[in-house]
């Protein structure tokens, strides 16, 4: 929450700018324009998340008789009730909802679980693999390292018609695992980005570990994995982010309650439209459940997550 | 696959052929199973008529040659490539416009923070929350163009403007983390070249297309190959935004491959069209990467 009342910082930062720059000369009118140009690019991105807070807490009357209201207009938390199944059915439609509640609960925790097994399953797979093809000497190793970069070519819509095909062949639709497994094993990017991780350790570090009589295998485990703590977080947090935002698979192969994550939910909740228009403050509030785990992730690791982004993107 | 105890020969190791087996063996299963077996039989489906029920019946070309007559198909590429292109050119522009404020300017992490916060909402929260403040009636875009004295504009359920409007929806979303990418691209200019110009009395337009620029450009052309390919597969925000409509004004390319897998199980059809959005692909990725290999720069 906090993370969102707070949305625009005031449109003049020059009095924090000239404590850390040492004045030189006076603002030229280029540099103010530049900042003009800098506090419309932050409000043009925050607003939205204040406007979804601010009809959120509106009611649907309310909304429509003051839509310019900067502020909610009588607020209530009907809006997070209806969301959140926690009306009757009488209750919402009066409110101006529809009939059917969905239960956001489940779909969050379905979207945690999906997003926690892909995460944690693909990195530690692919941490294994990179480790192999960085490290370990055998046979074909720069052909199967070839082929699996090769796979980096191939965009994502072009494998989830077959892939659908196999999963509903392996009885999977509609489970949560048949959500994950696709990218549950690895991709490309992550055994690339991680490969590049290990060759940049020094040989040094693993050859006392092997002096002292340890295994690779627990070399692996207790030197090297602990060793890229920092590009495993970046690589986890991405991932998480990309697994929970994810729609078109999702709605690909989940068709009932037991497999819905929040994503689809969210597109169903806002076909639902009642009779009497749509009910914006319920599908607000619906949004916000949706987007908050991502807002408080990135209040937890904002510098990190910010950080990643042009390490990842650019090879 | 049991190693360990035996002591390792150090100086000139040997193959670890066993254990390297071991090691990438859950990827390489990942890899075959769920992804280049289905690349193959992908093709080999759009060769097929398949509805998922009966087993796929082999019919050659069929689905091409009906892909090549039908005009939805051609439409649904046209109002692709428009979005594409609205999406990549506004993009790109903002993206470079905040990059280079960001160094220029200032190098605070609130600000890149704040910048990239909408790359942490789905596609469908980012429509469904435009939705809303684009909607005709009491949406507060609107309510201020009415404000200004202007007639309210019906951003997605009018056909010029639902491809633009989602792909500047979209723009919205993107264009911090491109920013980014091209922020981390700028930071490898050194600063001396920018405080030797200054010195030299250049103005910051002029170091920005002689320094900048020529220095960028190899960044540039990655960050634009993948935000192409990515651009290429919109589908999320046209779900929950128009559903393809009005009158197919939106329908693109992805969006219709859906349609005709899932609303009329033509998945062979469906296969078909993803192999020709592969082939356009390709061809963007191989033009662009050889632009880029002519765009080395002294940095390198």
């Amino acid at each position: 929450m906090t993370t969102l009342t707070t949305p625009a910082p005031a449109p003049t930062p020059t009095p924090a700018k000239t404590t850390v720059r040492p004045v030189r000369r006076t603002p030229s009118v280029g540099r103010i324009a530049a900042w003009a140009l800098m506090a419309v690019i932050v409000l043009v991105t925050m607003l939205p998340f204040y406007w979804i807070l601010r009809t959120a807490l509106s009611t649907n009357a309310g909304l429509a008789a003051d839509p310019t209201n900067p502020l909610p207009v009588h607020p209530t938390t009907g809006g997070f009730e209806r969301a959140l199944g926690l009306q009757s059915t009488k209750e919402a439609i009066a409110q101006g909802g529809a009939g059917g509640g969905l239960d956001f609960w489940r779909y969050l925790l379905n979207s945690v679980v999906v997003s926690t097994l892909v995460t944690g399953c693909q990195i530690f797979f692919s941490a294994m693999a990179a480790y192999a093809f960085a490290r370990l000497r055998w046979r074909g190793r720069d052909t199967v390292f070839g082929l699996f970069l090769a796979g980096l070519m191939v965009p994502a819509i072009f494998t989830l018609l077959p892939n659908f095909v196999l999963i509903k062949q392996l009885g999977l639709v509609d489970n949560l695992l048949g959500i994950a497994l696709p990218t549950m094993f690895m991709t490309p990017f992550a055994v690339f980005f991680l490969r590049q991780f290990f060759m940049n350790i020094p040989r040094e570090v693993e050859e006392a570990a092997l002096l002292d009589g340890a295994g690779k295998i627990r070399v692996f485990f207790r030197v090297l994995l602990p060793m890229a703590s920092t590009p495993v977080i970046t690589l986890s947090i991405l991932t998480y982010i990309t697994a929970w935002n994810d729609y078109f698979w999702p709605l690909m192969v989940s068709y009932s309650d037991s497999s819905r994550v929040l994503t689809v939910a969210l597109a169903i909740f806002r076909a639902q439209t009642p009779q009497t228009g749509v009910d914006w403050s319920g599908l607000m509030a619906a949004t916000l459940i949706a987007a908050l785990p991502m807002l408080v992730l990135f209040g937890c690791f904002a510098r990190r997550i910010v950080s990643s982004v042009g390490f990842t993107g650019i090879k | 696959m049991t190693v360990a105890s035996t002591s390792p020969p150090l100086r000139r190791p040997r193959g670890d052929g066993a254990l390297a087996a071991l090691f990438v063996a859950p990827a390489m299963l990942g890899f075959l199973v769920f992804l280049l077996w289905p690349t193959l039989r992908g093709v080999y489906l759009s060769f097929t008529r398949f509805n998922l029920l009966t087993p796929a019946e082999w019919v050659g070309l069929d689905n091409y040659v009906r892909m090549v007559n039908d005009p939805i198909f051609w439409d649904s590429l046209t109002v692709t490539v428009e979005y594409v292109a609205i999406n990549i050119g506004v993009q790109t522009v903002s993206a470079l416009a905040i990059a280079v404020l960001l160094q220029r300017l200032t190098q605070s992490a609130v600000l890149r923070g704040i910048v990239l916060t909408p790359y942490l909402m789905s596609n469908v929260v980012a429509g469904i929350v435009w939705l809303w403040i684009l909607d005709t009636q009491l949406g507060i875009g609107n309510e201020i163009i009415a404000g200004l004295g202007f007639d309210r504009i019906p951003f997605l359920a009018d056909e010029t403007w639902a491809i633009p409007t989602i792909a500047v929806i979209n723009v919205w979303r993107h264009v911090g983390y491109t920013a980014l990418l091209l922020f981390a691209g700028l930071q490898a200019i050194p600063t001396d070249m920018y405080e030797a110009a200054k010195v030299d009395g250049a103005s910051e337009w002029r170091m920005f297309w002689r320094i900048t620029m020529p220095l960028l450009r190899p960044v540039l052309a990655v960050v634009l190959i993948m935000t192409v390919i990515g651009s290429f597969q919109v589908f999320d925000t046209v779900a929950v935004t128009t559903a393809g409509g009005p009158a197919n004004a939106t329908n693109v390319l992805q969006f219709y491959i859906y349609g005709s897998a899932f609303g009329r199980f033509q998945f062979g059809y469906a296969s078909a069209m993803s192999v020709a959005l592969l082939v356009v692909l390709s061809a963007i990725t191989f033009l662009q990467y050889r632009l880029t290999r002519a765009g080395h720069t002294d940095l390198g």
